[in-house]
């Protein structure tokens, strides 16, 4: 059994009159894949939001190594986020920066490194990573979707954080590139050694790559366990989503 | 009309907080050279010919009223004087502020403002950076330092155009226009007006940078929160303007 890093413990949070999380639990376990699946807006990018804490949640605990980040100051925060990385939807590159400068960013101001060929080298080496060699120049407007979403991830993991977290890496991309972004985070869970927690509907990828999965709905989460639990579980919502997604391979006539 | 007496109050009060968190890190080392540096070029050195163009026909304008009026008591000598008053204590200074807001400050909310709903300020905070002071403070040291510099070239180029009207439209005598103008003036109505300008700089900042942090909704949200900011600063520098006036005047004198 893998260590827990992450616990998040009764999570409510609601904007306005609208409740979005309620009471969530859940356990992020080191070294694994975690993934949470779910209708569109239902809040699986708000408890992202939370766990890395640009969010507060009105209510409840949120354990990394046993520290409460709810609880934290700016600063200790600012700290706790070094351990964390985070692919937006969109990747959410800097637009006025170089792909070069994008990637820079965390290098030079979360651990301080200086301009030079270290940094360069470190560049290059984490674009080669994720499959871009030699587009340092490019701005992230002359990129694909796809392609942004790899300088995303070398942005993410460009401090060798312990925990990445992806927000819908595969959206809106088609299914071959889709599946190259899964095997990336195959590939920084696996040689990179880093926790992995993924946000899809996409239900088909989530079974071939995640060790674990947690199906969030109506503010919960409903289910929690391995992929072949999934698969054997009776749960409504949870062989609802199952079915549709394998729906033309038979699955449904299991 | 409870509630936006409510909202009111508590977006006050959240601005209220925003501001003095920027007053706090002015003081707080490192300083981003290169990045004031930037926006320096960009609200100071771009905005030259625009200021002084603008600057250059109020003068005119008011010669051309003064001189009008003056010519009755036989005064119009006196124009000179009144002219270079008006212009270092008053005009000089909110002239440039407005056309600074409206060229640069509306710039600023938009562009901190489309990062805020592209995810790139949330980004930024994910990789432990405070947007405050990346994006926020620099520009307030380049604006304290840019609206009084702009403002003293907007002097002389108000006054030259005064004199412009006095001397070849008028027909006033250009010696004593010029004699009356050196008696009267005082280094005080220079000091008075390079002090607003600072001041002004920083209102405009503050408020502008604050809207664009605040933005949400889309390219919509963009232009409502440009829109106010630009009303908001336009409405603050005349209150700011009114409230130093009479501190100067009232209690120190000057």
């Amino acid at each position: 059994m893998a260590e827990t890093i992450v616990k998040v413990r009764n999570v409510f949070k609601s904007f306005g009159e609208h409740k979005i999380l309620n009471g969530v639990g859940l356990d992020i376990e080191e070294g694994r894949i975690t993934a949470v699946i779910g209708k569109s807006g239902t809040g699986k990018s708000v408890l992202l939001k939370n766990i890395i804490g640009i969010m507060k949640p009105d209510k409840g605990e949120i354990f990394f190594r046993d520290k409460d980040i709810v609880k934290m100051n700016k600063e200790e925060l600012l700290e706790i986020r070094k351990n964390i990385g985070y692919l937006f939807q969109d990747a959410a590159l800097f637009d006025f920066m170089s792909v070069e400068d994008n990637i820079k960013f965390p290098l030079v101001e979360q651990l301080g490194m200086k301009e030079g060929k270290e940094l360069s080298g470190r560049v290059a080496e984490l674009l080669e990573l994720v499959g871009l060699p030699g587009t340092e120049k490019k701005f992230p407007s002359e990129l694909s979707g796809g392609m942004r979403k790899r300088v995303g991830l070398a942005r993410a993991i460009a401090v060798k954080p312990k925990i990445v977290l992806f927000d819908e890496p595969t959206t809106g991309l088609d299914p071959i590139l889709a599946e190259s972004i899964d095997e990336l985070i195959d590939m920084v869970n696996k040689e990179l050694n880093m926790t992995c927690v993924v946000i899809s509907h996409d239900i088909a990828s989530v079974f071939r790559h995640a060790d674990k999965i947690a199906l969030l709905y109506d503010g919960v989460i409903q289910f929690c366990g391995k992929p072949d639990e999934a698969y054997a579980s009776d749960h409504e919502v949870l062989r609802h989503f199952i079915s549709n997604s394998f729906r033309g391979f038979g699955a449904e006539t299991r | 009309m409870l509630k936006f007496f409510n909202k009111f109050i508590r977006n006050s009060v959240d601005f209220l907080r925003f501001s003095g968190e920027c007053c706090r890190w002015l003081f707080v080392p490192p300083y981003r050279i290169g990045q004031i540096a930037e926006h320096i070029e960009r609200i100071g050195l771009q905005s030259i010919p625009i200021v002084a163009l603008s600057v250059f026909t109020t003068g005119m304008i008011l010669a051309l009223q003064l001189i009008n009026i003056m010519y009755i008591f036989r005064a119009e000598t006196f124009a000179g004087a009144a002219v270079a008053i008006a212009m270092s204590r008053e005009l000089a200074p909110v002239v440039t502020a407005i056309v600074l807001i409206a060229k640069n400050g509306s710039a600023m909310t938009a562009e901190i403002g489309s990062m805020q709903v592209t995810e790139q300020i949330a980004a930024m905070e994910t990789m432990a950076v405070s947007p405050l002071r990346y994006l926020v403070v620099p520009r307030i040291f380049a604006s304290i330092l840019a609206f009084p510099a702009l403002t003293a070239i907007a002097n002389a180029v108000g006054v030259y155009g005064g004199y412009f009207v006095a001397a070849y439209v008028m027909s006033v005598n250009k010696v004593a226009y010029n004699q009356t103008m050196f008696f009267f003036v005082d280094p005080d109505d220079i000091w008075t007006g390079l002090i607003k300008a600072a001041v002004f700089g920083f209102i405009v900042t503050v408020i502008c940078c604050y809207h664009g942090l605040r933005t949400s909704g889309g390219a919509k949200g963009v232009g409502r929160r440009t829109t106010a900011a630009v009303v908001l600063s336009t409405v603050a520098i005349l209150v700011a303007d009114y409230i130093m006036t009479f501190l100067f005047i009232r209690l120190l004198g000057m």
